[in-house]
């Protein structure tokens, strides 16, 4: 189905793609972390591949299946032109979680990326604001680390800020928009 | 709603044609009971599904106004009655006590559905198992969510408990507070 996407990207990586699967029309192909960016700018900018929008970042914990390396970062990709998809997945060790971010390509994988560091406690290399986005300040671990015991809560006392990722006179001329015709 | 007088037949002098007037006779303390009972004014803590439904109790088809508690405000200042109607996640916890310390006394809490009274299914790292960790509820209403007659039944509930001059859980926790530390102080005498 998407013949040309994997062959553009074998062109250009080789054998630097790790793995490859196409089930159901499903491509996913794997790469190594230090080739991860290039090949996430390489399908945003390549004019036949045109990925131009990142539909989700995430990740998986292979712990109870022994993954080596433990996680993976993986990337959904949509190309609106094509009307193609892809995944790109990229192994990650417990002892290093480290990946380059892609903010620089997606402005949308943001969220994403603080969301997987909340949630698996892997961080992105260049995120303007890698913290927490659901979980609140006094948190600690990784929900969704498979060695996370279910139900182990941390209680908040004060007020977590909600909005501090919006900086200070952005929030300034947000209060100052007028809101409402009648208050004009 | 309670309130029982007697009826005092009185007569004009020189006209006995005027109808008789009706007088109650009762106390002060009943005569406010009632009217707290008689208006609640809901403060809605909705976070979740639950709110939905909460919404189709105040509004026409259940029409809460004939309870008396229709004046649905969203400042806790002018509110007496707060219907916790959701998941309270953790991060919401400080924001809910909040709230509800902003409310003026006497003050009364509906926990509206098992998420907002025991954490429901969500057995996890991130909900409060029971809002009652951090507020005292009067009412609890159990269901996912909970039908209207349940939230009405609930409000009929807390409307019995104020006329019958019991203190809200608020106040039960007050006096608590205030004899152990009454204790304390003689203990060190
Ligand atoms: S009790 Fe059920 S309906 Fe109510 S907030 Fe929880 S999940 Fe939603």
């Amino acid at each position: 189905m998407a013949e040309f996407v994997l062959e553009n990207l074998r062109r250009r990586f080789g054998d630097a793609l790790q793995r490859v699967s196409d089930d159901h029309g499903d491509l996913t192909v794997w790469i190594g972390r230090d080739r991860v960016h290039e090949m996430l700018v390489h399908c945003k900018r390549d004019p036949e591949l045109d990925f131009c929008f990142c539909m989700d970042v995430t990740a998986v914990d292979y712990l109870s299946l022994g993954g080596d390396p433990r996680f993976a970062v993986v990337y959904h990709l949509y190309s609106l032109k094509t009307g193609k998809r892809i995944r790109v997945k990229t192994g990650v060790p417990e002892d290093d979680p480290v990946v380059d971010t892609a903010v620089d390509v997606w402005k949308a994988t943001d969220w994403f990326e603080r969301e997987v560091y909340d949630m698996f406690g892997i961080r992105f290399e260049g995120h303007p604001n890698m913290k927490r986005i659901l979980c609140h300040r006094d948190f600690q671990g990784h929900a969704l680390r498979k060695d996370y015991p279910a139900d182990l809560r941390w209680k908040l006392l004060r007020p977590d800020d909600l909005l501090d990722e919006i900086s200070t006179e952005e929030m300034q001329r947000i209060r100052a928009r007028v809101s409402h015709p009648i208050s004009e | 709603m309670g309130l029982k007088g007697e009826r005092v037949e009185t007569t004009r002098p020189g006209s006995d044609t005027k109808p008789p007037e009706s007088v109650f006779t009762t106390t002060l303390d009943k005569m406010v009971r009632w009217a707290r009972a008689g208006s609640l004014w809901p403060l809605p803590f909705g976070t979740a599904c639950c709110a939905i439904e909460f919404m189709s109790v105040v509004s026409s088809h259940y029409d809460l106004a004939r309870f008396g508690a229709e004046v649905v405000r969203f400042s806790p200042r002018q509110s007496d009655m707060m219907i916790v109607a959701g998941t309270v996640v953790d991060k919401q916890a400080p924001i809910l006590k909040l709230i509800y310390e902003q409310m003026c006394s006497p003050k009364w809490v509906i926990s509206m559905g098992v998420c907002a009274s025991s954490g429901g299914f969500y057995r996890a790292y991130h909900v409060m198992q029971g809002i009652d960790e951090i507020v005292p509820v009067d009412v609890y209403v159990p269901g996912c969510p909970p039908t209207p007659e349940g939230l009405i039944y609930a409000i009929m509930k807390l409307q019995e408990k104020i006329e019958r001059g019991e203190p809200s859980h608020y106040q039960v926790v007050l006096d608590r507070e205030a004899a152990e530390a009454r204790e304390r102080k003689l203990a060190r005498v």
